[in-house]
């Protein structure tokens, strides 16, 4: 890269005006800066999620572990309640993101074919509901009458769709040139087939983009089960993580001597706190090489659009 | 071509045999439709709890709502003779400090990176600085609730550099509350947004960087001159945008870091309505609040897309 760049070879040139120093200097500090802010909390956490819990809250840790231990993350996963709770979170995320693409997807394909009758009335329809919508209260209403309050469809169901998502798809496949909708339908396929066995390979890039924002964000909710659900059995991850940090916050820290009584090791709610946090960021980071490959063109195509 | 007329009878028909042609389609729409007919347009029926007494008697939500007494503007008098003033200061704040940092940041961010010649530490970088994006909130309250505690890190540093001597309690100050969320917005965001200013950089025709290198122009003068004016365009979308949204401040953040104790400064128009609505079982004083909210903010959305489709002659949708 660095030997085709030309102006490395103007460079020579022209001497460095003190305008450049001072660039230089903030690029580095600021981008430094940039860095440390948005990695390091996480390193944080997780040098105090493997220290022994006792000798972490005397505090002081900033680079390494002082004492290793696994103990919080032993204790936090034998507790049943946290366990079951990344089922939940793990069931909906794997059951919630297929449905919502293929959903999104035909409502895409139907929606950019420009010459289906109703278009204009259809893309009103969806659009108006980005802009307008009638607000938590009554949205409650609607789903305490469709039965779903307490039922592990609240989860899946209002995040079928997602009209945001589903422009993304259109404008991607409004990009296919239209030949080749129309060379199957010539051989005797009709729409179903066009779209299964050739919008969706064609527009696999997209398709993973939205299945890892909406991945994401099954993962990472809690307001609606806090919400719409009351049964310990659909408990999400991410509300035991906000219990806890309920916890930390009201300073119920009486608790101080949690120990876990099979092995006598003593535990501390922040290391509580910290193993929790990182068993909910850690697949987030594993899914990191995904969302290389596929986010940023993801925002792209969102960018020309809105 | 002798036939003409024949091909002019049949169009009569045309649309229901496009109709019919089209018919997978419209099959293809069914869930999306069923979702948005029950998750977007049935909840905007229920607005009409904002014009009476609804009290919920389990005779069902539409028979309560019919049976419920009018009251007119009354609930939205109320608020507007009451906690208006307060829950629009605290929006206004948070949100204004919060466009005050998340607006810029991206723009430099994106502008420095583009200055980055290494590709891998370029790269580094970028990636690094989205990473908040993909967290949810209550992580990353958990990380600024750590970090800003009476014990926390940054304490601790202001401490050692000798700034000050006592701990600030953050989460106790009322105002601080505001530029906590403004910070953590913008934390959040920043790296996310900056990839739209890239995107729109990359496409920046190199040959006026090789033009003005002939000329000598400096690297400060090339960013002054190329490239903030290229980017001018996406910069002034993105702020009506910003503004056009500018009563929506975040919810999540507020609930998570939030405490009685600041209750006062941390209170934004939809954590107020979800209070009262839901959380004090006010239904019909929760549902006029949400949409006084929802009509001002979809004016000036509106608006604000009106503006931007003026300046860049597409409009946005």
């Amino acid at each position: 890269m660095a030997k085709n760049s030309t102006p490395a070879t103007i460079k020579i040139k022209h001497r460095r005006t003190a305008g450049d120093w001072i660039l230089d200097v903030l690029k580095i500090v600021i981008l430094t800066f940039i860095t440390v802010i948005c990695v390091y909390p996480f390193w944080n956490i997780f040098i105090v999620s493997i220290n022994d819990p006792t000798d972490a809250a005397r505090g002081g840790l900033y680079l390494w572990p002082r004492i290793f231990s696994l103990d919080s993350y032993k204790e936090i996963l034998g507790r049943a309640t946290f366990r079951h709770s990344i089922l939940v979170t793990v069931a909906r995320t794997l059951i919630g993101t297929p449905l919502a693409v293929i959903c999104t997807a035909m409502c895409a394909y139907s929606l950019a074919r420009k010459d289906l009758v109703g278009h204009k009335f259809f893309s009103v329809l969806f659009v108006f509901t980005m802009y307008f919508g009638g607000g938590q209260v009554p949205y409650y209403m609607v789903l305490k009458n469709l039965g779903l309050l307490d039922n592990f469809m609240v989860f899946i169901f209002p995040l079928i769709m997602s009209v945001y998502n589903m422009i993304l798809i259109r404008s991607y496949i409004e990009g296919m040139p239209a030949e080749l909708f129309e060379a199957t339908k010539i051989d005797g396929g009709n729409d179903l087939i066009v779209f299964f066995k050739i919008v969706i390979p064609l527009a696999k890039p997209i398709l993973m983009t939205v299945a890892l924002f909406v991945a994401i964000h099954h993962w990472n909710s809690w307001f609606d089960a806090y919400l719409y659900t009351s049964s310990n059995n659909l408990k999400v991850m991410q509300q035991i993580l906000v219990e806890i940090l309920n916890q930390y916050q009201t300073g119920a820290t009486t608790a101080n001597q949690i120990s876990n009584q099979n092995s006598g090791v003593r535990l501390t709610p922040d290391s509580l706190r910290m193993s929790s946090t990182m068993i909910a960021t850690i697949p987030i980071i594993l899914v990191y090489p995904f969302i290389q490959k596929y986010f940023v063109k993801g925002i792209m195509l969102g960018a020309v659009k809105g | 071509m002798a036939k003409e007329p024949k091909t002019i009878a049949p169009k009569k028909k045309s649309v229901w045999n496009t109709i019919w042609h089209q018919r997978y389609l419209y099959i293809l729409m069914i869930p999306a439709l069923v979702w948005v007919i029950l998750i977007c347009y049935a909840p905007m029926t229920g607005l009409y709890m904002a014009f009476v007494n609804y009290k919920p008697t389990g005779e069902g939500y539409f028979k309560d709502l019919i049976s419920a007494k009018f009251v007119g503007f009354d609930w939205f008098k109320y608020f507007l003779t009451h906690d208006f003033g307060k829950i629009m200061r605290n929006t206004l704040c948070t949100s204004g400090l919060t466009l005050l940092f998340s607006f810029p940041m991206p723009i430099i961010l994106a502008i420095l990176l583009n200055e980055v010649r290494n590709t891998h530490v370029k790269k580094f970088v970028q990636t690094a600085s989205y990473l908040p994006y993909f967290i949810s909130w209550v992580i990353a309250a958990n990380i600024f609730m750590t970090f800003l505690s009476s014990t926390g890190l940054v304490n601790d540093l202001l401490k050692k550099m000798g700034v000050i001597e006592e701990s600030i309690l953050f989460f106790q100050k009322g105002p601080y509350f505001w530029w906590i969320i403004a910070f953590a917005n913008t934390w959040k965001s920043m790296g996310y947004n900056a990839i739209i200013y890239l995107s729109t950089i990359s496409g920046i025709d190199q040959q006026l960087y090789e033009a003005a290198d002939v000329d000598g122009a400096t690297r400060v003068q090339k960013i002054w001159y190329i490239t903030l004016p290229s980017i001018k365009g996406t910069i002034s979308i993105l702020l009506i945008l910003a503004i056009g949204g500018i009563l929506t401040t975040g919810f999540e953040q507020q609930l998570l870091m939030g405490n009685n104790s600041i209750l006062d400064y941390s209170d934004v128009l939809d954590t107020y309505a979800y209070r009262y609505g839901l959380g004090k079982g006010m239904y019909s004083y929760g549902t006029a609040v949400g949409m006084f909210k929802s009509v001002v903010s979809f004016i000036l959305v509106m608006t604000a897309n009106k503006i931007t489709s003026k300046l860049n002659d597409s409009a946005l949708f």
